[in-house]
């Protein structure tokens, strides 16, 4: 039963997970550059965290190699210390500009 | 039956993504975040990662979303608020992107993937096997997670304390 539901997974290429996650990893890139609200870049930054973990896990299902999804586990332990870092840095800044608005920091760029 | 899977949760992740980019409320790209992590979540499964699939809704849907919802309804920051936004920064946000995406397509395109034989073993993604490398192989770095987490703690309680009145 095993056997034959690995034997299912494979009709899917590599290939197909690599470009899925090249392409939300783009999105998220896209997001950061544009959005000038300081809770979109995060979740632009989370999408993109999400999109190296899934071709962290892809390659680890295609290699056989369980390695990698252990890298995919520290990256989300990771990705969590960083938000709530993140966010309690928003509501610092927010508390301080009443904004949370990236060119309101425009002043911290030298 | 496999590649309807595959096709539909993929499109749903990146129709998600668009949808969080392109919301004005920033309550409704975290919901529309949220869509998209549990579509990757599915596509986990269909990568016959059971462990990883359950983590990640556990830590993402769990508690990084419900931390995003909090601080958004604490702040009241779902409100329209006044952004500045220029079309030529959006433009160039844009370029910047499509060419990040045009490099890395053009990597992908020249790069042959090598496939393993026989690949998603069905023990590859198992709670036990995961476990036996975490605890073997990767013990030092699993041990280094906890103190990255304490200092994260510390790190936040410490930038928001209120500056404490002399007198």
């Amino acid at each position: 039963m095993d056997n034959t539901l690995s034997q299912q997974l494979q009709v899917i290429p590599l290939e197909n997970y690599v470009m899925l996650s090249i392409i939300l990893f783009c999105i998220g890139v896209i997001g950061i550059l544009m959005r000038r609200n300081l809770i979109v870049v995060f979740l632009s930054i989370e999408l993109m965290l999400n999109a190296i973990n899934l071709m962290a896990a892809s390659f680890s299902a295609y290699h056989n190699d369980p390695a990698g999804q252990a890298f995919v586990f520290f990256i989300m332990v990771v990705a969590a210390a960083e938000v709530a870092v993140g966010l309690a840095m928003l509501v610092m800044i927010y508390r301080n500009t009443k904004s949370i608005d990236i060119n309101a920091l425009n002043r911290v760029k030298w | 039956m496999t590649q309807v899977f595959f096709y539909g949760l993929s499109a749903l992740a990146i129709a998600s993504s668009l949808m969080m980019l392109f919301q004005r409320n920033p309550m409704y790209s975290v919901l529309y975040l949220l869509v998209c992590f549990f579509s990757v979540a599915g596509l986990y499964i269909m990568l016959n990662a059971q462990f990883l699939a359950v983590v990640h809704i556990i830590v993402y849907a769990g508690a990084i979303m419900v931390l995003f919802l909090y601080v958004l309804m604490f702040l009241n920051l779902n409100v329209q608020q006044h952004f500045s936004k220029s079309n030529m920064l959006r433009l160039a946000a844009m370029l910047t992107g499509g060419g990040l995406f045009l490099l890395l397509f053009s990597a992908f395109y020249q790069t042959e993937l090598v496939v393993m034989p026989d690949p998603m073993n069905e023990n590859v993604g198992s709670v036990q096997t995961l476990g036996k490398v975490l605890f073997n192989d990767y013990l030092i770095p699993f041990e280094l997670t906890s103190i990255l987490f304490l200092s994260a703690m510390v790190g936040v309680v410490i930038i928001n304390k209120k500056e404490q009145t002399n007198g």
